[in-house]
Formats: C-alpha cells, sequence, structure tokens
C-alpha cells in the first residue's frame, strides 16, 4: 500500500471516531439527571472554600452552602444519605447544569445577567459583598482607599481580582494565586497586606482553627453578591427552591447556620436575602 | 458571536505569551548547552551534578516549581530578582522556573545530538592536541546542534504551551485572560477554542519553520 494512503485512511478513520464519540456525548446533552431508580439527588457545591463548602479529608461535606443544600434537599423529599454532593468549580457550573450532571448548584453561585442567560437561579439566599482580610495587627487599612498603595491578592480571574484591577485599587499592586492557601501564605509572612474576594469566603477562612486569631475583615462593601441556587433553564426546581428557602428562613435554620459557618471569625451578615431580589 | 471580545486585550495577553517563551528559550538554550557539557565532561562531580539536575527537574511537575518560584524564593525566601513591583517579580520568577524546567530537556536532547558525532573525531581532536572545551566548541557541539534543530523545535513548543502554567502566579499571559473571560463570560466550549486556535498560530509556524531548518543543516554522514 502506498505510504500516503496509509495516512489519509489513518486520517478518515480518526476523524469518523471522533465526530462519533462528539456525537454520542451530545446526545446526551440536556437530559436531567438520571436516578428515576433511586431517591437520590445530585448537588454542586464547591471543595475548596471553607465556611461556603469544603470536602474534609474524613469525607464529610461542611459549610454553609452545604447547609442550605441539605435543608432545600429535605424540603424536595430527600434525606441527606441521598444527597451525592459533586464538586462545581467555578468555570464548570453552566456546564454541568446545562449537561444535566447534578440537579442543582449552590457553590457561592452570584447571580449575573449572563450567568441567567444560560441557567435559572433560586433564591438569592445570601447577599455577600466583596471585602478585604487583613492581619489583626495592621492597623493601615481603614478605608477603601487605603488599598491603593497595598500589595493584594485574590484568586487568578476571578471576578474580585478583576474588580481591584478595573475599579477598587487601580495602582494597588495585584498577586494572583490558583487558591486563596497561596495568598494566605503571604498574608502570614507580610509578603501581602490583604486578600479580596467575596465576605463569606473570607470570614469561612478567618474562621479555620490554625488561622484564628491571626486576622480580620476590613469590613468595606466593595461590591454585592448575590448568592443563588443555580438550576437547569426552565426547571421546575426553581418555584420548589424558592418554597423551601423561605421556609428555611422562616423557621430559624437560616439564622443557625450562618452562626455556625461563618460566627467565630465575627462576620456582620446581612438579613436574609428576599427571594428574587437582587441587590446591583 | 464574538462580541464579547470587546473589551479584553487578547493581543496584549499573547505578546506575554510570546515574551515569556522567547526568554524562557533563551536561558534554557544555555543553560541546557552547559548542563549537556556537563554530563559528558571528564570531571566526575559535574558529571553528576548534570545527572542528578536533570533526573530531578526532568520529574518535578511544572506546576510544583513555578509555584515554588512564588511561594518559596519569593515570599519566603525573598528573592526578587531585581524588581519590586509584583507584575515584573512574577515575570521573572516564571522565566527563572521556565528556565529550570525546561534546560533538562533541552540537555537530554543536545545530549543525544552530541551522541551522532562520531567518537573518531573526538580522538582526532585530541590527537591534534584540543583541550575538552576547544573539542566541545569546535569539533563537537556545532555538529551536535545541528542535528538537534527537530528536538529542540519540539522542546520549543513544548515551551510555549508550557508558558500557560505562568497564570498559576499572577503572569498576566494568555491562560490567566482566558480564566478571567470564562469567569466573566459563560461561553466555555467559544473561549477555549479561541485560546487553542491563538496557541496553533504561535506553535505551527515554530513547527514548520524549524522542521525545514533542520532539513536544511543536518548532517549528511
Amino acid at each position: 500500500m502506498n505510504p500516503l494512503r496509509t495516512t489519509r485512511t489513518l486520517v478518515a478513520s480518526a476523524t469518523a471516531v471522533v465526530l462519533a464519540l462528539g456525537s454520542a456525548s451530545l446526545a446526551h446533552g440536556a437530559m436531567p439527571a438520571d436516578h428515576s431508580d433511586d431517591d437520590r439527588i445530585t448537588i454542586g457545591i464547591k471543595f475548596d472554600q471553607p465556611g461556603i463548602g469544603l470536602k474534609t479529608p474524613d469525607g464529610t461535606y461542611t459549610g454553609f452552602d452545604v447547609d442550605v443544600a441539605t435543608y432545600v434537599a429535605g424540603q424536595l423529599g430527600h434525606e441527606p444519605g441521598e444527597i451525592v454532593w459533586k464538586e462545581a468549580k467555578s468555570a464548570d457550573r453552566e456546564t454541568m447544569l446545562q449537561r444535566g450532571d447534578v440537579d442543582f448548584i449552590a457553590a457561592s453561585y452570584s447571580i449575573n445577567d449572563e450567568r441567567a442567560e444560560k441557567v435559572d437561579f433560586a433564591g438569592p439566599y445570601l447577599l455577600a459583598h466583596q471585602d478585604v482580610l487583613i492581619r489583626a495587627d495592621d492597623d493601615s487599612i481603614k478605608q477603601p482607599s487605603d488599598l491603593n498603595d497595598k500589595r493584594l491578592c485574590s484568586v487568578t480571574g476571578s471576578t474580585s481580582a478583576q474588580n481591584v484591577k478595573d475599579e477598587i485599587a487601580p495602582d494597588a499592586q495585584l498577586q494572583e494565586y490558583g487558591g486563596y492557601s497561596e495568598c494566605l501564605t503571604g498574608l502570614e509572612n507580610g509578603v501581602i497586606d490583604a486578600l479580596t474576594t467575596d465576605d463569606s469566603i473570607l470570614a469561612g477562612y478567618a474562621a479555620q482553627e490554625e488561622f484564628e486569631g491571626k486576622f480580620k475583615l476590613g469590613g468595606f462593601e466593595l461590591s454585592n453578591e448575590n448568592y443563588g441556587i443555580g438550576v437547569q433553564k426552565g426547571s421546575d426546581l426553581k418555584d420548589k427552591i424558592n418554597t423551601a428557602l423561605e421556609k428555611m428562613v422562616e423557621d430559624g435554620s437560616w439564622d443557625e447556620a450562618v452562626e455556625k459557618n461563618f460566627g467565630p471569625a465575627g462576620y456582620q451578615n446581612e438579613p436574609a436575602p428576599q427571594i428574587g431580589v437582587i441587590v446591583e | 458571536m464574538f462580541d464579547f471580545l470587546d473589551g479584553y486585550d487578547l493581543l496584549g495577553a499573547f505578546w506575554l505569551t510570546v515574551q515569556l517563551t522567547f526568554w524562557s528559550a533563551l536561558g534554557s538554550l544555555v543553560w541546557g548547552t552547559l548542563l549537556a557539557a556537563m554530563r559528558v565532561g571528564p570531571v566526575p562531580l559535574m558529571r553528576a551534578f548534570g545527572t542528578a539536575y536533570v533526573t530531578i527537574v526532568r520529574n518535578i511537575p511544572l506546576t510544583v516549581i513555578i509555584v515554588f518560584t512564588s511561594l518559596g524564593l519569593f515570599q519566603t525566601l525573598g528573592v526578587s530578582l531585581g524588581a519590586d513591583r509584583f507584575t515584573t517579580i512574577n515575570f521573572r520568577l516564571a522565566v527563572l522556573g521556565l528556565t529550570a524546567y525546561t534546560s533538562a530537556f533541552v540537555c537530554e536532547a543536545l545530549r543525544s545530538g552530541i551522541n551522532t558525532v562520531p567518537l573518531g573525531q573526538v580522538e582526532a581532536a585530541r590527537a591534534i592536541g584540543l583541550s575538552f572545551p576547544q573539542t566541545l566548541r569546535i569539533v563537537v557541539l556545532p555538529q551536535a546542534f545541528r542535528s538537534v534543530v527537530g528536538p529542540l523545535a519540539n522542546v520549543l513548543i513544548a515551551l510555549t504551551k508550557n508558558t500557560t502554567v505562568a497564570a498559576a502566579i499572577g503572569v498576566a499571559e494568555a491562560a490567566l485572560l482566558m480564566r478571567e473571560m470564562i469567569e466573566n463570560e459563560a461561553q466555555l466550549i467559544l473561549i477555549s477554542a479561541i485560546f487553542a486556535f491563538g496557541f496553533i498560530c504561535l506553535t505551527l509556524p515554530t513547527g514548520l519553520l524549524l522542521g525545514r531548518l533542520a532539513r536544511k543543516v543536518a548532517v549528511k554522514r
């Protein structure tokens, strides 16, 4: 056989395989998570944010999002044992919902217009603000304008990092890292002056045992982040989840969850938001 | 379809990728050549150092090396490489990390080229009284380089793509802009495709040009 022919056949068959795989995965698109044969429910959360959604070394899950999701699942008729937790990284959230990998997502998921085009949001269930975490003995940062000659740190590409560059402190130096833990190392040994992101996440870090007493929140409300629960576009889950969230606030479980997850950091939380009201 | 691109400095980000690639390629060519010279040299201590360096560095994930330059060298040991703003420090640290990593591969590619030079030539060089550095510089390396243009092109292409790891310590190259856009736009597949295309635009010409050069300069034996 002519060697050129062989190459061509190879390319053709490789293309065919790729196309077949592609259409196979497309065919699965837009199907809701399929577990009709049992009572399980799949929920997307963060695995790496203390206070919000954290997978602990012994395989349990803690955090405010986890408590809210567990309560909501309970209202939808699922025992805690029937919940399958799945990691929903920020970049994957819309795709996970569209593909139907999860039934809903509670993963510090701020409601915005771009996202609302792709998925539906129940809630909001928490109003967070961008804030800074500074060393407990640092008195030089009292107001947001003090940040301009400081060294800030946030997660690569995150909304908070972009806010710093564009609006909050364009003259400040910004270090971007893959995760908050790297920022905390720098904050601890003085290379970085402030870690900035949503106050709920900061409170979760500050409340961790190994950091207790070392850091404090600045208390600046640099932006409004309305955390919602994401569901597939057009899903009837949205109304059910809204009802569940309303009930959670009414019976006091919401306050309990806030106190349990953010309490030790001295975090001044906003009152429970009204369902469907988004604070710009 | 592409109107969401407004307001993003795509070219600027890719320009930083090119700069990272250029300086790291230059650095690793120099350091990689020195390492190769150590590995084929007559001094046992240098041979041991070269071998140990290549074996260790080649087997550490690049992300670990890059993050170490920032957390270990800069934050803990205070090495700022003569810069005082994060953007410059991070860029230089990334070049340092990429150079340290890539030179291990350059060294091994070059060593394979050295092995293609017939032993008789080295013996002849020694017979006419050339020292080891002279033999390497005048006889061996010129021929070795000519035979490894192809493998070095592979290393360069890998390096171009490896620069994306620098986003882990906040160097504002293409991969960092990609993360910002994914965070803002909820257009995962389209954005990934744009950046994949950008990298193809960088690496495809590299491969073609250097492939042609490799054929042109190869030593016919």
